[in-house]
């Protein structure tokens, strides 16, 4: 392990990932009046943004596989109707994850 | 009038901890998967203290651990960052206003806007008896608190945890569905849902799941605006 080579790769992931993030601030930022366009794209992107999200946390899931994926579709269901039903986030996540690391330990390991 | 200013940033804090208690599990979780993936690496507790501190971005500091035991180089690294992060572009359009106006906490939020973050920040609805500034740093601060320390745990004692965590991840998929669901409640937001959800099944069928996510978002944001644009013209004919 060579200490300043390290170091350097740190650095330039923290870096890259900080431009990144910083990108739309350092474009419309400043003082100056936001463009329409770009307001409401701000305000319409985060619900498409979410959804995208769900698909990448769930993009390792091989439905050809044993299992079939069903650890992750039965786990999904019961958060949608958890949440439809109780709509409180603790609940949800808490359960949600418990069932679905009963499944996955246990039905499908 | 010094106990006022101290009791509302009192609440404020409680406010943005109770909103932060779903994050804090998955985040304490994979922040001590990182920390022991890292320490049997050979890197000690210090170095997963750091990186947490200044890269802090999920998915990226377990590639960075592969990155690290393999000596890569800096511009692979630079290349990696950009294309596993570069989702996080998009982030930022929906908050340049409410960060503009936080002053010396304005670098801050940008720099700490991971998903989990930025998905917390745009489900909370702020009420006005707490000041929405202080929440949101607070919101940010702490996530990125429950980060570092799972990260510290994981690298000291990793090897301790005696139940099986396997699954345990699954509270980020959760959060994020959760959200969808209150979201598609709302009912305006409804097609950015749709869009957001044929964009990525279509990109991730075409270019696979390690590739799928910068093309689906920039097509999602395309679609949107034509969408604006064709409902803009619309509204126009119709005056």
């Amino acid at each position: 392990m060579n200490t300043i080579h390290s170091i350097g790769i740190i650095a330039v992931a923290a870096i890259c990932t900080m431009l990144l993030r910083a990108v739309p601030f350092i474009v419309f930022g400043g003082s100056r009046r936001i463009p329409d366009v770009i307001r409401e794209l701000g305000s319409c992107l985060p619900p498409a943004i979410m959804a995208t999200l769900v698909v990448y946390c769930l993009r390792g899931v091989d439905i050809l596989a044993e299992g079939h994926g069903m650890a992750e579709l039965i786990s999904v269901g019961v958060v949608v109707m958890l949440h439809l039903w109780k709509r409180n986030i603790l609940l949800t996540v808490g359960l949600g994850t418990l069932c679905y690391m009963f499944l996955i330990q246990t039905v499908f390991g | 009038m010094e106990r006022i200013v101290q009791k509302e940033r009192g609440s404020c804090i409680g406010f943005a901890f109770r909103q932060t208690i779903p994050v804090m599990l998955g985040y304490l979780f994979l922040g001590t998967a990182f920390g022991l993936m890292l320490q049997n690496a050979g890197y000690h507790v210090l170095w997963a203290f750091g990186i947490s501190c200044v890269v802090y971005a999920g998915s990226m500091q377990f590639i960075l651990v592969t990155l690290l035991t393999g000596g890569a180089s800096l511009l692979q690294t630079a290349m990696m960052t950009l294309f596993i992060n570069g989702r996080h572009i998009f982030y930022g359009f929906s908050f340049i206003e409410r960060y503009r106006k936080m002053g010396k906490a304005y670098p801050y939020m940008v720099f700490s806007l991971t998903d989990e973050t930025y998905s917390l920040l745009c489900r909370t609805k702020i009420p006005v008896s707490v000041d929405e500034n202080q929440v949101s740093f607070w919101i940010s601060l702490l996530n990125q608190c429950y980060w570092i320390l799972g990260s510290v745990i994981g690298s000291l004692a990793g090897q301790l945890i005696a139940f099986d965590t396997t699954g345990i991840d699954f509270s980020m998929t959760a959060l994020f569905v959760a959200i969808v669901v209150e979201q598609w409640q709302e009912g305006k937001a409804r097609l950015p849902v749709i869009i957001g959800f044929l964009s990525s099944l279509t990109f991730l069928l075409l270019w696979g799941p390690e590739r799928f996510i910068l093309p689906s978002l920039s097509a999602a944001v395309c679609i949107l605006l034509i969408l604006r644009k064709r409902r803009g013209s619309q509204t126009q004919s119709s005056t």
